[in-house]
């Protein structure tokens, strides 16, 4: 079943608006956060409406209704991922699931399962975000563990090729994305899943720009983590998750500490919470928390194929209408296999930030710069690009305004 | 065009024949500058001749960043460190207005086409680059002189 997305944009009001005078919206910056439909804004509202409470605690009706609505919104989480609802830890975002994890392994004592040393290794990949690369840079630099990466190809994938001299025996964490958000590449996960797993490494998945576009089990990518953001997915800012295996999060010591995560606490000493309360210290954000199931539920209502499909149809049609104009470069696959819809590009003589301020003049929002990877724009020689990125609500309309759109700007300063 | 408010003929003038761009092999003062939220880099010489500026530099940006370096180099130029932080100080007050201000064309000349600039916040940084390299440049050049002046 193909997806209508005219129809779909009327769930979304910030459609309705106009962009610098008269002109409609395109919005092709969702890999930096998506728009709200109403079903999600509508949630969040009505929690403060109508059953605001701090949830899992008080012996009142609100309390009730809003710790009911908090763990209905994990089951729906859990259910999106194929994940049991107790591995479902709500985090403030995909940034603090993935900073959770490192700090809670450096929290690790000597001895125990996470804790890493100066005889560990942590495998990343050059395509990673911030997000992804920053909390185990620095985590190896406070623990002494050594950091390698799998190199990312002039054609926008990763060389796998070294695959075993990268994760060594002594490798303890591999972390990499699902998908490049510059690039668009979706990576292959099998073999470096079975390599990690053969030297007894836990894989962490970055799937802030996988699960808002396709449909994902955690059971059959086989990893052993995954962060995604409620706002990449339709949903609300400020509430983010973190999937692990049951065993694994049992063995990882918390992160956070305070009201909620313990069973016991006492002058000297604590004990903790069953998973995931173990890790969700302080009163939660639980408005949110509550849009994020809407959103999802939103989401699965369309359907996860049908919006992959939708969007991979329109990345065909991007990249074949770019690749038309003289002077555009795109940086990543320019074929479909294994790819989303996240296309960034340059376009010779024009600065992207221009380029990008001239696609706002006429209504088209996309983004500029090096997208929070600037390990990977250096690889690329660049130190900016355009991106723009794809979501249930675009059309070709949008595709061939933005075609449009790049060349209306190297007319605007090239002729000048 | 609204954009043609941000894009003013003689900042694309700039952008495509750059003044002072170029690093000097001399320079009492190298600063480098960069703004992270675009990843646009300036790398600015600062020399004092006789208490007369010399600037030249170099980098790669958008082009409000470098036309504004380009026109800041050509403005500041064999002023003294006291006068240029007069032009300096009307640049970034006509950044800072939101697009209330139009600029003292007498103070600023050819730079008042920035006064579009300020309406978009999100540029503001871009038309700054530069000038804040200076600021910098000037305090690193004025604290090496009292050093000098000392010893």
């Amino acid at each position: 079943m193909s997806l209508n997305a005219a129809l779909i944009r009327k769930d979304f009001p910030i459609f309705e608006r106009l962009i610098r005078g008269e002109n409609r919206l395109v919005y092709l910056d969702s890999g930096a956060t998506s728009q709200k439909p109403n079903a999600v804004i509508d949630a969040e509202a009505n929690f403060y409406r109508q059953s605001n409470a701090a949830v899992h605690r008080g012996a009142h009706q609100l309390a009730e209704e809003a710790t009911e609505a908090y763990e209905g919104a994990r089951l729906i989480v859990a259910n999106f991922l194929g994940a049991h609802e107790d591995e479902i830890i709500f985090t403030k975002s995909a940034t603090e699931s993935l900073n959770l994890l490192a700090y809670a392994m450096g929290n690790s004592l000597n001895g125990e399962r996470f804790h890493l040393g100066a005889e560990d290794r942590i495998v990343v990949t050059e395509m990673e975000h911030h997000a992804n690369l920053l909390p185990w840079q620095q985590l190896s630099k406070r623990t002494g563990a050594k950091l390698s990466w799998f190199n990312v190809g002039p054609d926008g994938r990763l060389d796998l090729s070294d695959i075993d001299s990268i994760i060594q025996e002594d490798t303890k964490v591999v972390a990499l994305t699902h998908q490049s958000n510059v690039l668009g590449t979706i990576n292959p996960l099998d073999a470096i899943v079975a390599r990690a797993h053969q030297v007894g490494a836990v894989v962490i998945l970055d799937a802030c720009q996988s699960v808002p576009h396709m449909s994902i089990d955690v059971q059959s990518l086989g990893v052993d983590f995954l962060a995604f953001s409620g706002h990449k997915s339709v949903g609300p800012t400020g509430i983010g998750v973190l999937w692990g295996r049951t065993e694994l999060l049992n063995d990882l010591p918390p992160f956070l500490f305070g009201g909620s995560m313990v069973s016991s606490a006492s002058m000297t000493d604590a004990t903790w919470a069953p998973i995931p309360r173990k890790f969700e210290a302080g009163v939660p954000n639980m408005a949110q928390a509550v849009g994020l199931g809407a959103a999802l539920e939103y989401l699965e209502n369309i359907g996860l194929e049908n919006i992959h499909a939708h969007e991979v149809a329109l990345t065909g049609r991007l990249i074949e209408g770019l690749l038309k104009i003289e002077g555009v470069k795109i940086f990543g696959p320019t074929d479909l296999e294994m790819r989303g819809g996240v296309v960034a590009f340059t376009v010779d003589g024009l600065h992207p930030h221009d380029v990008g301020q001239y696609l706002d003049s006429i209504g088209i929002a996309v983004r500029t710069g090096h997208h929070c990877a600037w390990p990977l724009n250096k690889k690329f020689g660049v130190n900016a690009t355009v991106r723009a990125s794809i979501y249930l609500y675009n059309d070709e309309e949008d595709i061939d305004a933005l075609i449009e759109g790049v060349r209306g700007a190297k007319k605007y300063f090239g002729d000048r | 065009m609204q954009l043609d408010n941000l894009y003013q003929e003689v900042i694309l003038d700039h952008y495509k024949r750059p003044e002072h761009k170029g690093l000097s092999h001399i320079s009492d003062v190298q600063v480098h500058h960069v703004n992270p939220s675009c990843g646009d880099e300036l790398t600015l010489n600062l020399s004092l001749v006789d208490d007369a500026i010399v600037l030249s530099w170099d980098g790669v940006g958008c082009s409000i960043s470098m036309a504004s370096a380009s026109m800041m180099a050509g403005l500041l130029t064999g002023k003294t460190l006291q006068d240029a932080g007069v032009v300096v100080d009307a640049f970034i007050s006509l950044m800072q207005s939101k697009g209330t201000q139009s600029g003292d064309e007498e103070v600023l000349e050819d730079a008042v086409a920035f006064a579009g600039v300020s309406k978009y916040p999100a540029r503001i940084k871009c038309a700054l680059l530069g000038w804040m390299a200076f600021k910098d440049a000037a305090v690193q050049v004025q604290g090496k002189k009292s050093l000098g002046s000392e010893s």
